[in-house]
């Protein structure tokens, strides 16, 4: 009686929560809470896809309209999942198909994702509007050419870093000449030709277009066309960037650049010519948001040109040709930055310069509103360090990676130990952690003390015994995801609080000191847990024994048992 | 036991170095000997041994290569053309005229292909090239550009693929119409 409070206002008040941890709190407190808030979602975030089945997901929200899935495990960006491990998006697809969802925003990162997956999508759900690819792989142009066809309302199509087959077909010309919704489009990592002329008919009919990267196939005459009908554009993706700086062409680009002043964020330069970047300086001093680090071949001294135009640059992104001096500059003209990635430029050992801590440390004492950084880098010291943790305590994102991933502290030769315990204690709003270099079980002492909002840690060829994943596992109350790679722990580390990993989408772990009997033990004792085995190079399964250690192994909270997908080398245990 | 077994699979990763990175190896090797207290020479010979034999079979490794580090996602690893020392500084190449006083010199690689260089060169002496033929080479105009390839020999610009051409010009020549003529008959 009490608690009598009409459905249609609770629902009213439930659409202001946007966040799903908001709505998934919401849920628990009642039973009718419960039914409102679950008639009401639209939105569906599953971190797992082998956490839920489509079905019960579908029976649970029929309204959904945009969902978001992941699929493989994190340390398959880096080659350690195999291929064909799973995550395949049809059988969800399928199933909303079957129930008739309207199916509004599908974005999918680490999936694999097939052309009658696409054609699937294209042809059930008439209002569909987005679609988001991350790193996944699967599908060709054929696929893209079905959803450009079909989805008559296509607002959002963003391809971000997928391996798409190239079937040579005209895809970008399937979109039929009504196509006019369009404000999102971006195929900068598809290898292909595209046809330059339905692409440029395709810009100019679509008013609401904010933003367009293109691939390296898109040149520069090109793109000065494209601009002329899109000065609208908000984000833009420049494809190749290669011209005589003497010629009309160039010319014409300068001008038209000056004319796109809404343009905040710039990525691409696929291939470029490092004198014709002057060209973009006039939108520069707008940019929030910069990517160069797909850009091949520019010096330091042009990066440096180029990013003392950008004083209000929020996210950086570069590769380490860059170097430290370079860092210094963008310390003193950046200061309003808060996120920077620094890539390695020179991924086969062909000995080009890189960055150091001195980088760092520079970029900390000028960027004081620096709260997310990846940093690939030659050395670290910890006293660099500590300064950064001095001078940064907002740090949510702390990623870090040295060449040599067991290098000490450069100066002193010490584990970088003291280091990272800095980073820990002085940013109390650490969220994720990737930590590298010569690290003992101290490092992670300092981790389960101190990081207590850490969701997300990444440990590679660090540590000395259990002890090292025990704090952690003991302190780290908020710890969502663990991945461990090369490092010496083992079934003391992975038994002692099983119930802990019900409290965490997942655990992998690599080349560890972890035996089969140990994961069949934990798969036992805990039925709600998935624990995957993956053994690529062992044949037959009968004569591995309960002593064997386990290559890779990865285990995470499931309401649906073992999947049915797995490929041979993957045993649910 | 266990341990030997293990180090045996990784010494056939290909964990390579070139003679004299063995340190950046060693440190890879000894740390992770530390963490799984096995005796340290056996296994140190044994991964030394392993990468000098293989070391024979590649090329470019000049640092120890671990699958999967550095962290990078694979997309990135397979995209990002490594950088050679000779494509950051751009292909010079004299360009001399008949009766100039002085040579030029143009950087090839600012050029999509031979239309844009000739129109760069056209506009850079003040002249007229004409229209490539296959047949007939610049016939009828008043100039024919030319350039002197590896071997020496002097070649009429436009025959091979604009990439190929890049590659082997050495020296760009503009050749008087009445001198080129020889060069652009048919055979």
């Amino acid at each position: 009686m009490l608690n009598y409070f009409p459905e249609e206002v609770l629902e009213h008040v439930f659409d202001f929560l946007t966040s799903h941890r908001d709505r998934n709190a919401v849920s628990l407190v009642c039973k009718s809470w419960y039914a409102v808030e679950r008639f009401s979602r639209e939105k569906v975030f599953i971190g797992n896809c082998y956490t839920i089945s489509p079905e019960r997901l579908i029976a649970r929200f029929p309204r959904v309209r945009s969902l978001t899935l992941k699929g493989k495990p994190h340390f398959a960006d880096f080659n350690l999942v195999p291929h064909d491990w799973g995550g395949y998006v049809q059988p969800w697809i399928e199933s909303m198909a079957k129930a008739g969802v309207n199916l509004e925003e599908l974005r999918l990162k680490r999936m694999l994702v097939s052309d009658e997956s696409l054609d699937l999508l294209a042809n059930f759900f008439p209002n569909f509007k987005s679609l988001v690819l991350v790193s996944c792989d699967g599908f060709s142009t054929d696929g893209l050419a079905a959803i450009a066809s079909n989805c008559r309302f296509l607002r959002e199509l963003d391809l971000q870093e997928n391996e798409i087959e190239d079937r040579r077909g005209q895809w970008l010309s399937c979109f039929p000449d009504s196509c006019t919704s369009l404000v999102s489009l971006n195929f900068a990592c598809l290898k292909g030709e595209v046809n330059l002329l339905s692409l440029e008919r395709l810009v100019a009919r679509c008013r609401n277009l904010r933003s367009l990267r293109v691939n390296h196939a898109v040149p520069l005459d090109a793109l000065q066309r494209i601009l002329a009908q899109a000065p609208q554009l908000v984000d833009l993706g420049i494809g190749s960037f290669v011209h005589d700086p003497d010629s009309e062409i160039y010319n014409k680009i300068e001008t038209g650049m000056q004319k796109c002043t809404s343009i905040t964020s710039l990525s691409g330069f696929l291939d470029v010519t490092a004198r014709c970047l002057p060209a973009v300086y006039t939108i520069c001093r707008h940019l929030t948001s910069l990517n160069l680090s797909y850009a091949p071949g520019i010096y330091s001294d042009e990066l440096v040109k180029l990013i003392c135009h950008c004083n209000k640059l929020e996210r950086l992104l570069v590769l380490d040709t860059i170097g430290d001096k370079g860092l210094g500059v963008v310390a003193s003209t950046c200061k309003e930055l808060q996120e920077l990635r620094v890539f390695p430029s020179d991924l086969y050992g062909v000995g080009n310069a890189a960055v150091t801590e001195e980088g760092l440390v520079a970029i900390s004492a000028g960027c004081r509103k620096l709260n997310s950084i990846l940093y690939f880098c030659e050395q670290m010291t910890n006293a660099a360090l500590i300064m950064v943790a001095k001078n940064c305590p907002n740090f949510i994102r702390f990623r870090l990676a040295t060449f040599n991933p067991t290098a000490p502290d450069a100066v002193t030769m010490q584990p970088l130990d003291e280091g990272f315990g800095a980073i820990v204690k002085s940013c109390k709003g650490l969220k994720r952690l990737s930590v590298s270099g010569l690290l003992t079980d101290q490092v992670f002492l300092y981790m389960g003390r101190y990081a207590k909002q850490l969701e997300m840690l990444s440990i590679a060829f660090a540590g000395d015994s259990d002890k090292g994943m025990l704090y952690v596992l003991n302190g780290c109350k908020k710890l969502k995801k663990l991945e461990i790679r090369d490092s010496p722990f083992g079934n003391a580390a992975l038994l002692a609080d099983m119930g802990k990993y019900e409290t965490m989408r997942s655990l992998w772990m690599s080349s560890c000191e972890v035996t089969l009997g140990a994961c069949k033990t934990l798969a036992q004792k805990m039925p709600r847990l998935n624990v995957e085995v993956i053994n690529e190079s062992d044949q037959m399964e009968a004569s591995v024994d309960d002593k064997h250690k386990v290559e890779k192994m990865y285990l995470y909270r499931t309401l649906v048992g073992p999947r049915k997908d797995a490929p041979d080398f993957v045993w649910t245990l | 036991m266990a341990h030997q077994n293990d180090l045996n699979l990784k010494a056939t990763e290909l964990r390579l170095g070139l003679p004299g990175t063995d340190e950046s190896e060693d440190m890879v090797s000894t740390a992770k000997n530390n963490k799984r207290a096995s005796p340290a020479s056996v296994n140190d010979s044994g991964l030394n041994s392993a990468a000098k034999s293989a070391d024979n079979e590649t090329s470019s490794a000049s640092k120890a290569q671990i699958v999967g580090w550095p962290p990078v996602r694979s997309y990135r690893k397979n995209n990002l053309q490594p950088k050679k020392a000779d494509s950051e500084t751009g292909i010079y190449v004299k360009v001399s005229m008949d009766g100039a006083p002085y040579l030029r010199k143009v950087d090839l690689k600012v050029y999509n292909g031979y239309s844009d260089l000739l129109k760069a060169l056209e506009s850079m002496f003040k002249l007229s090239i004409g229209e490539y033929s296959e047949r007939e080479g610049y016939k009828g105009s008043e100039y024919a550009p030319a350039y002197e390839d590896k071997d020496g020999d002097l070649m009429l610009v436009g025959d091979v693929p604009w990439d190929m051409f890049m590659s082997s010009c050495k020296r760009l020549r503009i050749m008087n119409g009445s001198e080129a003529k020889g060069l652009g008959c048919a055979l």
